[in-house]
């Protein structure tokens, strides 16, 4: 039986503390909104956060919750989905928990493929303690930490769980909710680790970081929307496209000058990650083109379910754990 | 094969300490572990101590890679692997550099004689040859050309002699286990069972021929024999600290009626857990490498949430690294075990030697007033008692706990009388399936924080329960509502009712109790694997007319809610611990009493002779 739910249902009683005009009230909204179209009950949902601005999102949501540890809540969020694979798992994290302290624990669980739903908010610094440079922070960022600018060379995070080999992969943003509501959802269809880089705008600290890309007036040149199947363009009537040279290299080009059939046709589904790589490379700032979209989507076993399958073979081969026989299997002797 | 008895009578001896010693790749610790199973099933009691390096293969010949093994075997009851060896078995010269200063001073000395060319003597760092000149007079020297003799025996199957060399070590073993008169069928069956084709031909052979060779070559006047020990009737098997440990994770689930979940990342010498809970699927057991002992830590903490028995095990610096988990734990408040396999330290230390010096990390070692309970194994066999006894702390009072074990528990071995599973408690707690709570207007709620006002336990409500969603967290909560909280007097509260949570606990452990002397001067108080040593030092001060008292802690916090009172009642109190007196500054702070350290440092267990010392010593002081 589906269950039937409305947002309220999955709306807990707790006063919303990020600051007026924050980034994440959006996603919060385009989840609440989601859940219902899930066909899934909120006691069966598990937000698992770590710290940050971003990690106080399970406290919002009606659902069993964990606002964790800096970092760890990929790992937290494995030990629940690897010990209930019955459950949806999501793991709400910010660039700084997920990509600094937790860039260990994040590449893991992509690796291993366990049945989460990962939701990235990026905006590109450190919020909640007002306003360090963080592993997204574009070079010659001027912050409190780094007066004179930042000469740390940023992380891609969809390049990272690429290159992690994760099974989804894709990038949203918060100002259309839509499109949130569509990533998210296919995020949580897919069986295993989904990652979702959410491009989040900090109105306090990193204001308007994404307006190049993302902003109203901006959007029609350069977000790329990528679609299964189809040729890569975009821009005014798809004027814009994107080729790959013969160096291997991607490009943009004007669609005019090479023909709608010299442009690549976006295949989510490609075993290798490899384009899937070069698109997430396809952008190294926030003015240029960017793609949007599912730009992985592939199946690999469920962690959870594997882990569940040795123990159902264990339990055939075995018969079930008798703890009589385990203590004598090592050769008893008798005394008197 | 001779099947037939020997036709030297054996002596009866009460009790041998056989050490075996080789160069790392030379099977000391397959050899030592054989010869106690053959002493096992054999029925006498027995205590071992294997004591390795930390490279897998050091040089081949050098001091540094000196591996071996220990084994008391006896026809009464012991608890030690032995403090001096009556027989040293050095497979090299440096074995026989490394432990000969262990040999008692007339002990029988056992050398593979073809191990002593010169090359092999300069890697050792020998001068001149041991053996050719009188430097081991005092002892019974034996010379086996082993390794020639093991080539000889293995040549009619095909052997090649550089594959022959490997079977060594089965040569040996047959020699001492004619000595003391061992069965050889459980050796014979293990070594069909383990390998295959040659190799398990080559094993048989050198076993037999070592055997053989005892019996015919008068090399020894004639073999030893060691009775069963009369050990209370029942049925028993010889065991490891980490496997006890790990099928009391076994049992401790199937007693909550809960699956374990074990978040574990390797270390030394705490992976032999890892691997045991590996093998027991069939028990609903999920094991998890990860990708560090923060993760491991972490998955274990998820996996509590989720409903299942959350452990993870770990050694030296990944306590540590598990600190933030266990202090989120103690703020979730969920039952989480940390099994600390304790190891000389600081950092990398002595990774395959053991020490006891995790008591202050245990009690101290997170940020904040984060207090937890600490259960302490004190023997191979109890390592299964203090796994259960840690869960059930766990889930009763929905706390992490730790559990400190050590490497010579671990690795050490005993035999062991099999418990009735039956007679097992019922370790299990109910999930909370209903709201607890009703709100002003009427409405059924669920408050997380709702405290069970006999135990402070919180109720623990897992992800499936309809109507009880909840979130939890590391921000400090509401007392009762669980929603984040700043108040200052709520934090306050919270912070007591953890405190008194943990320390109500005292009422539910056993009393601490007195062992020989209660009208004695002076009092041991030990915790841990020292209960070995002080239980044989002990028995022998008290067997010379010294009055002595004993009193061995396996719960150190909280404490038996009887130990000042137990304490002040000495003129004397010795704390034998191996680490520099943790334990003794604990009860000194709590109960204002003069306790006094006895601390070794060296990577190796106390001996009974150290102890016996320390308590002669404290009376003689008057």
């Amino acid at each position: 039986m589906v269950p039937i739910t409305s947002k309220k249902d999955w709306t807990s009683d707790q006063e919303v503390r990020w600051c007026p005009g924050c980034g994440d009230y959006g996603i919060l909204l385009a989840v609440q909104m989601l859940m219902p179209d899930l066909g899934v009950a909120p006691e069966n949902t598990v937000f698992v956060s770590g710290i940050g601005c971003s990690s106080r999102f399970p406290y919002y949501m009606n659902t069993y919750g964990m606002h964790s540890i800096h970092g760890r809540a990929p790992a937290i969020a494995t030990g629940v989905a690897v010990a209930r694979p019955d459950l949806d798992v999501w793991v709400i994290t910010g660039d700084g928990d997920a990509l600094s302290i937790g860039g260990n624990h994040l590449i893991h669980a992509l690796r291993r493929n366990v049945n989460l739903t990962i939701l990235l908010f990026n905006n590109q610094i450190y919020g909640l303690t007002k306003g360090q440079y963080s592993p997204t922070s574009e070079e010659g960022k001027v912050t409190k930490s780094t007066p004179m600018g930042s000469i740390d060379h940023p992380f891609n995070p969809l390049a990272v769980a690429l290159g992690a080999e994760a099974s989804f992969v894709a990038r949203t943003h918060d100002l259309d909710r839509k499109h949130m509501m569509n990533t998210f959802r296919a995020a949580h269809a897919h069986r295993g680790a989904s990652f979702v880089e959410i491009l989040q705008n900090c109105n306090v600290f990193n204001d308007g970081a994404f307006d190049e890309v993302t902003g109203r007036t901006a959007r029609e040149e350069k977000m790329i929307d990528l679609k299964h199947g189809e040729p890569i363009r975009f821009g005014v009537d798809g004027h814009s496209g994107v080729v790959m040279g013969s160096d291997g290299q991607l490009r943009i080009v004007e669609v005019a000058d090479v023909g709608v059939e010299a442009l690549l046709v976006h295949d989510a589904h490609r075993a290798d990650p490899g384009l899937a790589f070069s698109l997430a490379r396809l952008s190294h700032d926030n003015h240029s083109p960017t793609p949007f979209g599912i730009f992985r989507d592939v199946d690999r076993g469920d962690y959870g379910q594997m882990v569940g399958a040795q123990l159902a073979a264990a339990s055939e081969k075995k018969g079930p754990g008798d703890l009589t026989a385990l203590l004598r299997s090592n050769g008893t002797w008798q005394v008197g | 094969m001779t099947d037939k008895p020997s036709d030297r009578e054996p002596e009866q001896i009460s009790h041998v300490v056989v050490r075996f010693a080789g160069d790392s790749g030379d099977g000391m610790q397959l050899t030592g572990d054989r010869f106690t199973s053959a002493s096992a099933l054999f029925g006498n009691d027995l205590s071992t101590f294997p004591d390795y390096p930390a490279e897998i293969r050091a040089p081949a010949g050098t001091v540094n890679g000196v591996s071996s093994f220990q084994v008391h075997i006896s026809d009464h009851d012991i608890t030690t692997p032995g403090d001096v060896p009556d027989v040293l078995v050095a497979m090299n010269p440096a074995a026989l550099k490394a432990d000969l200063h262990r040999l008692d001073q007339h002990g029988l000395l056992i050398v593979n004689s073809d191990a002593f060319d010169e090359r092999d003597l300069h890697k050792a760092g020998y001068d001149a040859n041991p053996l050719l000149d009188d430097s081991l007079s005092q002892y019974r020297v034996v010379e086996i050309p082993m390794t020639s003799l093991t080539q000889k025996a293995t040549e009619p199957l095909g052997v090649k002699s550089r594959d022959a060399e490997r079977s060594k070590n089965f040569f040996a073993l047959g020699v001492i286990s004619w000595l003391y008169s061992r069965p050889i069928e459980p050796t014979v069956k293990w070594v069909e069972s383990r390998f295959k084709d040659l190799v398990k031909e080559s094993n048989l052979a050198a076993f037999r021929a070592g055997y053989n060779f005892g019996e015919t070559s008068e090399l020894f006047d004639h073999p030893y024999q060691v009775k069963p020990a009369p050990l209370p009737a029942g049925e028993y098997t010889n065991i490891s600290g980490n496997v006890a440990l790990a099928w009391g994770l076994v049992a401790a689930g199937q007693l909550a009626k809960l699956p374990v979940f074990l978040g574990s990342y390797p270390i030394t010498p705490a992976s032999d857990i890892l691997h045991e809970l590996s093998k027991h699927k069939h028990f609903g057991v999920r094991t998890v490498q990860a990708e560090d002992e923060i993760a491991a830590a972490g998955m274990a903490l998820g996996a509590a949430f989720a409903g299942h028995l959350g452990v993870t095990t770990t050694s030296g610096p990944g306590v540590s690294l598990k600190g933030e988990t266990l202090s989120l734990a103690v703020s979730l408040e969920l039952p989480f075990l940390l099994v600390d396999i304790q190891r000389g330290g600081p950092s990398t230390g002595l990774p395959t030697k053991t020490e006891a010096a995790d008591l202050n990390i245990a009690m101290y070692g997170r940020h904040a007033e984060a207090p937890l309970p600490i259960v302490a194994a004190y023997s191979p066999g109890n390592c299964f008692d203090a796994a259960i006894e840690a869960a059930r702390i766990a889930l009763k009072y929905r706390t992490p706990v730790i559990l400190l074990s050590d490497g010579y528990l671990a690795n050490g071995s005993e035999p062991w009388l099999l418990p009735d599973p039956s007679t097992l408690p019922d370790i299990s707690v109910p999930f909370a399936t209903e709201t607890n709570h009703t709100a002003k207007d009427g409405t059924a709620e669920y408050w997380p924080y709702l405290r069970d006002p006999e135990t402070l336990a919180r109720p623990w409500a897992i992800p499936g329960t309809p109507g009880l969603m909840h979130r939890v967290g590391g921000i400090e909560k509401e007392d009762g509502t669980g929603n984040i909280s700043y108040e200052p007097a709520n934090h306050s509260a919270m912070v007591h009712l953890r405190a008194a949570k943990i320390a109500g606990i005292a009422n539910d452990i056993p009393l601490a109790a007195i062992v020989g002397d209660e009208d004695a001067e002076v009092c041991v108080l030990g915790w841990g694997s020292t209960w070995a040593a002080i239980d044989a030092a002990v028995q022998i001060t008290r067997r010379q007319g010294v009055k002595v008292a004993w009193i061995h802690l396996t719960h150190l916090n909280p404490l038996p809610r009887n130990l000042g009172e137990v304490l002040r009642k000495f003129k004397h109190i010795l704390v034998p611990e191996l680490n520099m007196g943790q334990l003794c500054r604990i009860v000194r702070a709590e109960f204002l009493v003069d306790a006094k350290p006895v601390t070794k440092v060296q990577g190796l267990p106390f001996t009974a002779a150290e102890l016996e010392v320390a308590i002669k010593g404290v009376l003689a002081s008057e």
